[in-house]
């Protein structure tokens, strides 16, 4: 059953290449992604713009990168909101249990019957675009899953023998559940960051495709394919590059997340 | 199972209730007035106070609450502000529009990861296999709208099976209408139809390594049999969980290819409604689709109840 | 290269005007026209009406009411006033056959056109004039005009049957221009918005909100009848969808498409040039910090390449304005101011310090999200800006948002927008500026520029009246009241088989005239 382990691999490979293009994108690109050049307005791929220009004459390999690497950004902010909230919430109500767990688990599911995207365009609307708003929006629309999550693993974990022995040595509940129970449910909880990774990314590039996420002057991929659209039969340059970075780097992280599992389970 | 069912069916009317609370509330403490927008900077202080009191702005927020609830219970949705006419009236098209397309998505999300899954299972590690586990990762990875955007070109200006930005309505018979919806609910139903293929395939394949299963093969089942007769019934208790789960993902891919295929669906109205703070709209809008979700998924729980037997009776 | 295609261009529109009025001469014989099979596509058009793609929804349907120069382009074709729009800017009469000006310019009696017919089947009585006119001035809310022009009647009065007589407070010589406000039905008030009925050449079928509006040809029009059965609006706020819908086959026609995917729809489809009749800016509300002072407007002038804009918005085929008017007014436009901000990021800079901000500061543009024309000028203004330190943020929202929020709420700190007039007189243009207008919504206050407004508004010499108005233009871009950047290149693209379409000198699409060769 093994003999998918070049899925992990390649996945390993893809994600560091993806990150890697958006990561050089924070800090460097070969032009100033808002740089215009009036010659240069749908100028087809060449040597000097490997994958075209838009209708502002603006590089696209330039703006891809630098979109890359917000949407990056934007994606790891968002997990680390939702992961660490999410982390807290559901390890007290799994361990614990109770009225609390009771409650809050009817809250999250309340929140989880709206569709993510749904919602983060209520919040949006009402704080307005942007970048760091659409990180705020999502980190805590994610909150709830990853409280499911870790409450689901939590819970299970609790009445082993181990823990069982630690609570009747006097280990007090925070030692529990950080280094004795934490450890034991890294294997699903980092596929299911792999998961909230690809969500994240997937949320940021639909949001700013409907133009309510990421604003101009940032750059970002949904925007990009979104102004790429009407020109699809004389320009399809324009949507090459972001489509595919896109598509590269959930394809990416879903393999490494396959992988992952692949070697926890073995 | 009866105690059960009524334990569940109260659940799922206090989740409910948290829905439409969480869904006022919401809409009630966020800044701007929506009297500001209706009548504009010159409207004197009594013109805004009488408008605060004909909208019922200016009750404690407890009864604004219960009125609209009961309102919600009879079907009264209240009005626009921005159009001034009732809200059900309002989102009548665009409800049929956005439903039509979930549930056409659903349909297709099975009709095509039941068959794919159960011949990738059957036939794992054949050249099938491999062939579909690529694909599926692939199209796993394509966001919906860039798939929306592909088969706009593809099927409809390239080789023109459909016309792209018409808007066709039941009314043009339903043969057309679910053809007209059958491609923005294709882009809506890709990525998770590849996800439900290698979810089914990982159960049937691990059904397909329990003691039982062993003790059929030995009784002379060949696999296939087996496959039918005892393995799919177990291997889909999962499935349907994922299956009900997927529901509030069709319903966010639905409004977000609504905008690729320029269907006037409730995504757009929503939107415009958003910015103009038309909020019995957007309530009710999100209200309908929160209900949906809760109602697929308490659906699929009784289902899950009544497939797998070790549920039954707790 | 250019050369050519600007030339082939200018034939074109010469054609197109040529078979105009060419059709005009003909008269009403021709009037069968028949939808033919159209060469590029090959499929038969659906009978002989038309759907045409807009990038707005409607603010309002009541004619008197509505506010966006977007619906009052549509509405043209269903509403008419005692007078009407000509192409050429100026005004001709309609629902009233005639009209005398006293000497004093005091006293316009208009005579009623016999034979105008109401949607609905009845004819224009005094009755319905006499409303309408009220209704213009403020007699169904607190008494403020509903248009401005009407602040300066002071009487209303029906002499017999067919003759009004409206008397002036001060004379004002563009006064009959204002007089195109729709004639509506007696006491129609709580149904025009729904059920709109006027006097046009089309009349109203049906308006779904967000989706589109309807009209059908009106066979008891009293001049010239529309040559189309029926014309759709589909209201299609995303570019992307206007030019699907064109090369799907759903619209025939889209008004105003942006200039950036013109090469898209130029090999299918007619593609006709003009500019739109508006100044696009970027507005500035001149109330909000650090906007109100005048330095930092000026340092945002010389930060910005007005040439550049257009090159990269128009393909080079805008005008720049300079101020809050467009060369279509002949008379009043003066294309010398548009020379006064050329670009100079130094002089900006320094403009900036002495204001207190040497190292810029962070700003927001609204923009309304369907005019895509107006979010790349924003763009394109924000990366101009960055060049002086400023960095301007674009906060896209929907366009009913706009008119209520930036608009009405005038809650906003910079927008990129265009503003049109509803009727060719420098008053329209000019004297929202005037700082206690009701439609300032740049919140522009200067004394001078109100006393030379005032002065503009009740001379009664045309030349004085010109020069005042070209001071009062001065004075908005020495201000730098907001940055004027140009009226924009306006494209109209449509199926090949349609013909017919008239530019108008303002905001205006006459449906009446397009036709199927």
């Amino acid at each position: 059953m093994t003999t998918r382990n070049w899925y992990g691999r390649l996945g390993l490979v893809l994600t560091v290449l993806m990150v890697g293009f958006a990561g050089v994108g924070m800090f460097w690109t070969p032009y100033e992604p808002t740089a215009m050049v009036g010659a240069d307005r749908y100028a087809a791929p060449s040597l000097a713009h490997p994958f075209g220009c838009d209708q502002l004459g603006r590089d696209i390999l330039s703006r891809t990168m630098e979109g890359a690497g917000s949407t990056l950004m934007i994606a790891l902010a968002v997990l680390a909101i939702g992961f660490v909230a999410g982390l807290l919430i559901g390890a007290f109500c799994g361990y614990f249990g109770g009225v609390v767990d009771a409650l809050v688990m009817r809250i999250c599911d309340a929140l989880a019957a709206f569709p993510s995207i749904l919602l983060a365009l209520v919040v949006l609307a009402v704080i307005g675009p942007g970048k760091y708003n659409v990180i705020g929006a999502l980190g805590i629309l994610f909150i709830p899953s990853f409280a499911r999550l870790v409450r689901g693993e939590f819970l299970k974990v609790r009445d082993r023998d181990f823990v069982r022995s630690a609570r009747l040595m006097g280990v007090y509940n925070g030692r529990i559940l950080f280094v004795h129970i934490l450890p034991n449910t890294w294997p699903t909880l980092l596929s299911g960051l792999t998961i909230g990774f690809n969500n994240a990314v997937l949320s940021e590039a639909s949001m700013s495709y409907l133009s309510i996420g990421v604003t101009a002057p940032d750059v970002s991929l949904g925007r990009m394919l979104n102004e790429a659209q009407a020109v699809w039969s004389t320009a399809p340059w324009c949507m090459l590059c972001p489509a595919l970075v896109v598509v590269l780097t959930i394809l990416g992280v879903s393999l490494l997340g396959e992988g992952l599992r692949e070697r926890m389970a073995a | 199972m009866m105690k059960t069912l009524v334990k569940r069916v109260l659940l799922l009317i206090a989740t409910l209730l948290l829905v439409t609370i969480l869904a006022f509330v919401a809409f009630s403490i966020i800044p701007g007035d929506p009297t500001s927008s209706i009548l504009g900077v010159e409207a004197t202080p009594e013109q805004i106070a009488a408008l605060r009191e004909r909208l019922g702005l200016d009750l404690p927020i407890w009864q604004r609450y219960l009125h609209w609830l009961g309102g919600l219970l009879t079907g009264n949705l209240g009005e626009s502000y921005n159009y001034g006419m009732p809200v059900a009236q309002l989102l009548s098209t665009c409800v049929t529009h956005t439903l039509t397309l979930a549930v056409l998505a659903f349909v297709l999300i099975v009709a095509i990861s039941l068959p794919l899954g159960i011949i990738a299972a059957r036939y794992e590690g054949g050249v099938v296999d491999r062939v579909l586990t690529i694909l599926n990762q692939i199209t796993m990875s394509v966001p919906n709208f860039v798939a929306g955007i592909l088969l706009v070109y593809v099927f409809g200006l390239v080789l023109r099976l459909f016309q792209p930005g018409a808007i066709v309505t039941p009314q043009a018979g339903w043969g057309p209408y679910l053809w007209y919806m059958l491609f923005p609910a294709l882009a809506v139903a890709l990525p998770r139809s590849a996800m439900t293929v290698k979810m089914l395939r990982g159960s049937i394949l691990s059904e397909l390594g329990q003691d039982y299963i062993r003790t059929a093969y030995s009784k002379g089942n060949s696999k296939t049999s087996a496959l039918w007769r005892h393995v799919l019934r177990n291997a889909m208790i999962p499935v349907v969980t994922f299956l009900a789960m997927t529901v509030a993902d069709i319903m966010a891919g639905s409004i977000v290819v609504e905008q690729v295929f320029g269907i006037p669906g409730l995504g757009k109205m929503l939107v415009t409604s958003i910015g103009n703070r038309d909020y019995p709209v957007v309530q009710a809008i999100v209200v309908l689709i929160a209900t949906v979700v809760v109602v697929c998924n308490f659906a699929a729980d009784l289902l899950y109840r009544v497939m797998d037997p070790r549920l039954r009776g707790r | 290269m250019p050369k050519f295609t600007k030339r082939a261009l200018l034939l074109l529109l010469a054609g197109v005007m040529l078979s105009a009025s060419l059709y005009g001469c003909t008269g009403g014989t021709n009037n069968s026209a028949t939808p033919t099979a159209s060469a590029q596509t090959g499929e038969l058009s659906k009978g002989n009406s038309v759907t045409v793609g807009i990038a707005q929804d409607l603010d309002s349907l009541d004619p008197h009411k509505a506010v966006a120069a977007g619906t009052s382009e549509v509405l043209f074709n269903i509403f008419e006033g005692l007078m009407k729009a000509s192409p050429d800017g100026g005004v001709i009469p309609a629902v009233a056959s005639d009209y005398t000006v006293s000497d004093d310019g005091l006293q316009y009696t208009f005579t009623l056109r016999e034979g105008v017919k109401f949607h609905n089947g009845n004819a224009v009585t005094m009755e319905d004039v006499l409303y309408s006119l009220e209704r213009c001035a403020g007699s169904e809310n607190d008494g403020t005009p509903l248009i401005s022009a009407f602040s300066n009647v002071t009487s209303m009065e029906a002499t017999d049957d067919t003759h009004v007589v409206l008397t002036l407070k001060e004379p004002n010589l563009e006064f009959i221009n204002s007089m195109t406000a729709a004639i509506i039905p007696a006491n129609s008030s709580d149904t025009i918005a729904t059920t709109p009925v006027g006097t046009g050449p089309f009349a109203f079928t049906s308006y779904t909100p967000q989706q589109s509006m309807e009209m059908k040809k009106f066979d008891g029009y009293w001049g010239e009848p529309a040559q189309l059965d029926q014309v759709t609006f589909r209201i299609i706020t995303d570019v992307n969808t206007l030019v699907m819908g064109l090369q799907g086959g759903t619209l025939d026609m889209v008004i105003h498409l942006p200039n950036s995917v013109r090469k898209e729809v130029e090999k299918q489809f007619t593609v006709l040039q003009d500019t739109m009749k508006l100044v696009q800016a970027l507005y500035l509300n001149n109330d909000v910090k650090p906007f109100d002072d005048v330095r930092v407007r000026q340092a945002m002038y010389y930060a910005i390449n007005v040439p550049e804009i257009i090159e990269f918005v128009c393909n080079g085929d805008g005008v720049a304005t300079g101020t809050s008017m467009y060369p279509a007014y002949t008379k009043y436009f003066m294309p010398e101011l548009a020379e006064n901000y050329q670009q100079d990021l130094e002089k900006a800079k320094q403009l900036l310090a002495e204001a207190g901000y040497p190292d810029g500061f962070t700003m927001t543009i609204t923009v309304p999200s369907n005019y895509t024309q107006h979010v790349e000028t924003a763009e394109v203004v924000s990366q101009q800006l960055a060049q002086v330190g400023i960095t301007a943020n674009l906060n896209p929202i929907e366009w009913e948002s706009w008119v209520s929020d930036v608009y009405r709420g005038r809650d906003f700190e910079s927008t990129v927008v265009g503003i049109a007039a509803s009727d060719m007189t420098g008053r329209e243009m000019l004297e929202r500026y005037v700082s206690d207008n009701q439609k300032n919504f740049i919140n522009f206050n200067s004394e001078e520029y109100d006393q030379v407004m005032e002065k503009a508004l009740t001379t009664l010499d045309q030349g004085e009246q010109t020069q005042l108005y070209k001071q009062a233009q001065t004075i908005l871009n020495e201000e730098a009241a907001s940055l004027w950047i140009q009226d924009l290149c306006d494209l109209v693209v449509m199926n090949p088989a349609l013909d017919g379409v008239t530019f108008y000198a303002t905001y205006v699409l006459d449906m009446s005239t397009i036709h199927y060769k």
